[in-house]
């Protein structure tokens, strides 16, 4: 099976629409969506709307930080640009949307894979898996093969050998990599909606349950025309820049 | 996989069928793995693979074995799968880590490169032959951004040719290879360098697993000893001795071997530098020289004798400490970066405007990547039947006319303001090349193919009346070469 690995769409329509359309020529057969589909864009209610026809259709979805915080109040530890947008979101939420996001699990287990947006080991403190150590750390505090995870917003492949020696890998997009059955694995597909690697192109991988291979893409979209409603909704200029590329 | 994380050892036994494969006969019991003669009975092959001769490579692996072992032959079924081509075994199958890992694969017929080496030195034109055809397999393996990393006698075949004689080299043995876009395995697994002791570059001694040029280096100990008989660095079985390569110049061929001619120490000096950015860049460009010996620029490598002065082990160590200008973008773009520019012109006929052109055309080339080198040709046409006027009427060779005519076309460039700096650097990256044949698009198109050139500079005609007469060669050019074609014309007059 086909399943499309969705992160961190942060609002952004353009972007999901292209992803959700790429993938479409893909193949692919379920989406995971692996959370913060609210938060610095400006299009959360298309974007829930769209998460919620996904899911009815058979797809699953985690909760993100910035959907916990839209759900039930910012967290202390949130950006200042990130807790600006909340308030905002949450104004142009229906009641509905909101329940939604509120009663998404944190983590979701199917067969030998393991969805969560932050990491493994602490799945509702949000912090940040950024270091190989920290992927070990993740790797180690479940049982499954496969850890597919979000948050972070460059793509990233780790792996853990049997040995206990653990490798990291910047991937490349459209190569089909084979994740070797004499090892673990742990992949970030890279954001949706705010890739922060200096490519405005959108992230998101296809992981192929049955053959074990994953494959990376980036879906070049219009990121100008979500900067510009960015702007014209008055959210912070920093978070349209960085539709661009920006550092 | 049992609990342990060990495999439970595999007791395979003729006539058994594993996966939809018969085993037929072993075929070599290794320290590493056992390799099976089978064949496809279940389901049966498909007509595409059905006259493919097929291999089974099975992994020794114990409860406790050495790690390497076993992510070496991660490394093997995840590269194996993505490699295409002649020059590596046709990949079939493999098998899954958690009940029996194995890879299908074709078997190579015909010898290992290894028997040869029983009987080095080998004549001269031997090696050149020899060493061109693992030259260009290890091309067409870094093109697929591959890095071998274990490039030796053993891990080479001859394939039998269709006429029963020698054919291609082919690479085995991907267990310690590196592609690009795949994460190395390898890479944070030992404590020890990993490669074979006398084949090692000294980068790969330094753990450094990412650049092609680490597998010229170890054609370069091939070419030593077939050449020579010996190994330019021995056979050390300590870290301590593999490092001596970092500052030990080899002993000059020509001293172990006076009649090895001087353009072949060249070659070899050339690829054991101990700086990668000083070996040849690319392997089509050592293939390129060992198919053209009298095109290779003799330097001061071809002229040194014994295996140098004190003041060349602190040179040599000096420059082994200097930062290695890493390849950037890995083996697939240094062979972009480095490319074998065909410059196909015809001096004899073409307009002044048109090879002026063709001159600019080839000099920007030159000048946008340091790394290009070029081989200026030109077509002798000769009639296919019959004699062929090879003097002029004054008396002189038609051929080394053209060699003149060519030589003096390519003169401005080798002036270039961005060739690198010193003239003997210039001249050695420029080529030249007249080949008598009847029909010069197709000597064009043949020779940029067995060269391994990556973009022909081609003219075209300007008067029609002549490329009515005569065709276009520069049309059929770009139609059947296999590689980039840019067709020049002469700036258009005004009025």
């Amino acid at each position: 099976m086909k399943l499309a690995l969705v992160a961190d769409i942060h609002a952004n329509r353009e972007a999901l629409a292209a992803v959700l359309a790429h993938a479409a020529t893909q193949g692919v057969d379920r989406h995971a969506f692996l959370g913060d589909y609210v938060g610095y864009g400006a299009d959360p209610g298309w974007v829930v709307d769209r998460l919620r026809e996904r899911v009815d259709a058979g797809a699953f979805a985690v909760q993100g930080n910035h959907d916990a915080a839209v759900a039930t109040g910012p967290q202390p530890s949130m950006v200042a640009d990130a807790r600006a947008v909340v308030a905002w979101t949450r104004d142009r939420l229906d009641t509905a949307q909101v329940a939604f996001l509120a009663a998404l699990p944190l983590t979701h287990v199917e067969g030998e894979a393991l969805f969560v947006h932050a990491n493994a080991w602490a799945p509702a403190d949000w912090a940040y898996l950024q270091t190989r150590r920290e992927a070990v750390h993740s790797l180690q505090a479940t049982d499954r093969r496969f850890t597919f995870c979000g948050h972070v917003h460059v793509p990233m492949l780790y792996h853990l050998a049997s040995t206990g020696k653990a490798g990291e890998f910047k991937p490349s997009p459209g190569t089909t990599i084979p994740l070797s059955a004499h090892r673990r694995w742990l992949a970030i597909p890279g954001s949706v909606g705010q890739p922060r690697d200096g490519d405005p192109a959108a992230c998101y991988a296809i992981f192929d349950s049955g053959e074990h291979v994953l494959t990376f893409h980036r879906v070049p979209y219009d990121h100008a025309a979500a900067a510009a409603k960015v702007r014209a909704a008055g959210l912070p200029e920093r978070v349209a820049e960085r539709l661009a590329g920006a550092p | 996989m049992r609990p342990d994380g060990s495999i439970a050892p595999a007791s395979l036994e003729v006539g058994q069928v594993v996966d939809g494969f018969r085993l037929d006969a072993l075929a070599h019991r290794g320290g590493m793995a056992t390799i099976w003669q089978v064949r496809r009975v279940d389901p049966p092959a498909p007509t595409a693979e059905a006259a493919l001769p097929l291999l089974m490579k099975v992994p020794r692996l114990r409860g406790g074995e050495a790690p390497a072992a076993i992510v070496g032959f991660e490394v093997e079924q995840m590269i194996m799968p993505m490699l295409a081509g002649p020059h590596v075994p046709k990949y079939v199958a493999k098998g899954d880590f958690t009940r029996l890992p194995y890879i299908v694969m074709e078997r190579i017929e015909g010898s290992s490169l290894r028997e040869r080496f029983d009987a080095a030195p080998l004549p001269i034109d031997d090696v050149a032959r020899l060493g061109a055809k693992v030259a260009t397999a290890l091309h067409e393996l870094h093109r697929q951004r591959v890095v071998h990393l274990d490039v030796k006698p053993s891990n080479v075949m001859l394939r039998r040719g269709a006429d029963g004689g020698e054919g291609d080299a082919v690479l085995i043995d991907f267990g310690l290879a590196r592609h690009d876009l795949l994460p190395d395995l390898l890479e944070e697994e030992f404590e020890l360098p990993m490669g074979t002791s006398p084949y090692m570059s000294p980068e790969q001694v330094r753990f450094v697993r990412d650049d092609s040029r680490s597998d010229l280096f170890s054609t370069g100990v091939m070419l030593y000893h077939l050449t020579t008989g010996r190994r330019p660095f021995g056979a050390p079985s300590s870290v301590h001795g593999l490092r001596r390569r970092l500052y030990r110049e080899p002993t000059a061929p020509r001293s172990l071997r006076p009649d090895c001619p001087p353009w072949l120490q060249e070659v070899i000096l050339h690829c054991l530098e101990v700086r990668p950015e000083r070996r040849y860049q690319t392997a089509a460009q050592l293939a390129f020289d060992l198919q053209h010996p009298d095109q290779v620029a003799l330097g001061e490598r071809a002229a040194r004798t014994g295996s140098g002065s004190a003041g060349d082990v602190v040179r040599r160590w000096f420059a082994s400490l200097g930062n290695r200008q890493a390849i950037e973008g890995g083996a697939g773009a240094q062979s972009a970066r480095s490319p074998i520019v065909l410059a196909a012109i015809d001096v004899a006929g073409a307009e002044p405007a048109l090879l002026e052109s063709a001159r600019e055309t080839v000099l920007r080339m030159l000048e946008a990547e340091a790394g290009t080198r070029l081989a200026c040709l030109t077509v002798m046409r000769i009639n296919r039947v019959g004699m062929d006027e090879l003097v002029e009427a004054d008396g002189t060779s038609r051929h080394l006319n053209l060699l003149i005519a060519l030589k003096h076309w390519a003169r401005p460039l080798l002036q270039a303001p961005g060739a690198p700096a010193g003239a003997g650097d210039a001249a050695a990256r420029i080529t030249f090349h007249v080949i008598e044949a009847p029909d010069p698009a197709t000597a064009i198109v043949e020779y940029a193919r067995r060269n391994h050139i990556d973009h022909i500079v081609i003219g075209a005609r300007s008067s029609g009346r002549w490329r009515r007469h005569l065709g276009s060669v520069s049309a059929r050019v770009a139609a059947e070469a296999d590689c980039t074609v840019t067709v020049v014309r002469a700036t258009a007059q005004a009025g």
